[in-house]
């Protein structure tokens, strides 16, 4: 192993979950920092991600939720620290490279273009071409496999409304968009699948569909890393919870280790948490 | 962005939709129709009000007339799709035709190399369109209104401002204008060239992956980099693409006016723009069809020749053609609001 795990408090992990923990992490950051001039946005902030668990990262707005993902997935290059993944240590200079690590990233607005399909969503950038010459001469793309492929992805996902792989997105609610966009990183997304807010724009009953979704995601063995700022979606679809403060961890704390009020007083800074609380109450 | 309605939300395939509703979500996927609508009714009112107008002799020579503002339209489109405009269209026609004409006639060159320098400039022309979007960041409004000048101020300098007759030209630059006749229906190997690239281009377009890029880039360029999309070199590709046709176009433009002229082509610019736009193409990229851009250029062509038929004048083509535009663009942004 080329780095060590942090520690865990497993008292808090609710017993038929605990082996998830057993494995090592999939992904790892540590002393995650970056700087621009003298603001620091991320002051040394160390990070495990284990297979089959969803871990949230909250933190008020400056406190470096995204910039900290960000540096976790190749759309900024940190000033310093290391990234690991599967204990291997990885430099992603661009968001395709830790992609093609099968990293994927689903973002809050910008998942998904409006006037293309759901196919051609699912599938852009990666698209699949036709078998014989037709595709090695005439490049021509093999529509009609990406569209059933397509449709098996977001049936996977548990998604029925969704019928036509042909419609085009615009047409969709701003759930089955976010359904299309967590389909096409469920597709792709081998080892690790980021979330940016997948649930800010929604009503109650699609987030309600997302939330379903991701916990389908976390069935099939991916890590997934959730940023919310809905603390009720937190509680309810995360198993450990990354709190972000003023650029560094304020600690990690389990629905089950803490209610929302106390998980919005660390956040805030209103309330320090201890790391030896949580393994005193253990 | 859809409301958050709850009972609405989840349910597309089940929603009741008025008819209303249902003609709208049916030019949201085929833009074309409502040109085709307009192309179809104009033809069969221009041949009640002349019925000479039905003739093959007739289409022959609207075919014809259309050709080379249809060539400039397929790259016009290329560049609308990516939620840009080119300015700049009619000078790197003239300036390639200029180059290659004056080549042959003052240089003495063989024909096809004159051909091969001149679609070469074109295509460099657009290159430089393309450099100047997407590492300078400009605007391709800006970017071509200056490039329009540019070329048309080398193409008058290097060619001295005079027309170059045909008759001084090798067969070879001339060679599109000529053609054969089916019945009575008159073609010219230009228009044959400019329906390959018809069919070439649309089938890129609606193909392959780089066409899919094309739209993805008009639509969202940003949702289409973090898509792992090379936003900055599709866009590159499609300017310099674009400027490769208007080579092509200037080729068949020497066949078509039997000359290479500076003014050959004055309003290509907003001909190619008109053909575009009333063929159902957004101008905010990402939507519509190059077969839309066809029909566009043949409704334009069509009120042309129809009206000038009919006797009438030709300043009502101007009222038409205006109108046609608004209404276009009027559907294009009602379209674009199905839900």
């Amino acid at each position: 192993m080329a780095v060590a795990r942090l520690p865990l408090s497993i008292d808090h992990i609710p017993e038929e979950k605990r082996s998830i923990y057993d494995a090592e992490p999939v992904l790892s950051g540590r002393g995650m920092r970056i700087q621009w001039g003298h603001v620091v946005g991320l002051d040394g902030v160390d990070i495990d991600l284990y297979k089959g668990e969803v871990l949230a990262v909250i933190g008020d707005n400056g406190a470096g939720k995204s910039t900290l993902i960000k540096c976790l997935t190749g759309a900024y290059e940190p000033t310093g620290g290391t990234v690991y993944l599967d204990g291997q240590e990885v430099h992603f200079k661009r968001p395709q490279d830790a992609r093609e690590a099968g990293i994927e990233t689903v973002y809050q607005q910008l998942a998904v273009i409006p006037a293309l399909d759901i196919a051609s969503n699912l599938y852009l950038a990666r698209e699949e071409r036709r078998a014989g010459p037709l595709g090695s001469v005439f490049r021509m793309l093999d529509k009609r496999g990406m569209a059933r492929r397509a449709g098996e992805s977001v049936q996977n996902l548990g998604i029925q409304t969704i019928q036509n792989m042909g419609q085009a997105v615009e047409n969709l609610s701003g759930g089955q968009r976010q359904a299309v966009a967590v389909a096409r990183a469920a597709a792709f997304g081998s080892k690790v699948v980021v979330l940016d807010e997948p649930t800010a724009a929604l009503g109650v009953k699609e987030s309600g569909m997302v939330l379903d979704m991701i916990k389908q995601l976390r069935e099939s063995g991916l890590g997934i890393i959730l940023i919310s700022h809905n603390m009720p979606h937190v509680w309810e679809a995360a198993d450990r919870i990354h709190i972000q403060r003023l650029g560094g961890c304020a600690g990690v704390i389990t629905p089950q280790s803490h209610d929302m009020g106390e998980g919005v007083a660390i956040m805030t800074g209103a309330k320090k948490l201890v790391q030896d609380q949580l393994d005193g109450a253990a | 962005m859809s409301t958050a309605s709850s009972d609405a939300a989840a349910q597309f395939s089940g929603r009741q939709q008025s008819a209303l509703q249902r003609v709208q979500n049916a030019l949201h996927l085929y833009p074309w129709i409502s040109p085709l609508v307009i192309l179809i009714l104009s033809f069969i009112a221009f041949t009640i009000l002349n019925p000479r107008f039905a003739t093959a002799g007739s289409m022959g020579l609207l075919i014809q007339q259309m050709a080379i503002v249809a060539a400039l339209a397929i790259g016009q489109t290329l560049v609308i799709l990516t939620a840009g405009i080119d300015l700049s269209v009619g000078a790197i026609t003239v300036l390639a035709m200029m180059v290659m004409a004056t080549l042959a006639k003052d240089g003495g060159m063989p024909g096809l190399l004159a051909l091969i320098i001149g679609v070469g400039l074109a295509t460099l022309a657009g290159l430089l369109n393309g450099i100047l979007v997407t590492r300078m960041k400009l605007p391709p409004f800006i970017v071509t209104l200056g490039t329009l000048s540019i070329f048309t101020a080398i193409a008058l300098l290097y060619s001295g401002g005079s027309s170059i007759q045909a008759s001084h030209l090798p067969a070879f630059l001339n060679w599109l204008g000529k053609g054969f006749s089916i019945g009575g229906l008159r073609l010219t190997y230009g228009v044959l060239l400019v329906i390959l690239l018809y069919a070439v281009v649309g089938f890129v377009l609606s193909q392959t992956a780089w066409g899919r890029h094309v739209y993805a880039v008009g639509d969202e360029p940003e949702a289409a980099r973090l898509s792992g999309v090379p936003s900055r070199r599709v866009l590159l590709q499609v300017y310099t693409v674009a400027g490769f046709i208007y080579g092509i176009a200037a080729w068949a433009l020497i066949g078509r006016s039997g000359a290479a002229t500076p003014n050959a082509i004055p309003t290509a610019n907003l001909d190619s723009i008109t053909a575009v736009v009333i063929g159902g193409t957004s101008l905010f990229g990402g939507r519509g069809r190059l077969i839309g851009t066809l029909i566009g250029a043949i409704i334009v062509q069509t009120f042309a020749f129809g009206l000038s038929l009919a006797g009438v004048n030709q300043q009502w083509r101007l009222l038409a053609i205006g109108l046609l535009v608004i209404i276009a663009v009027s559907i294009d942004q009602w379209i674009r609001k199905v839900k």
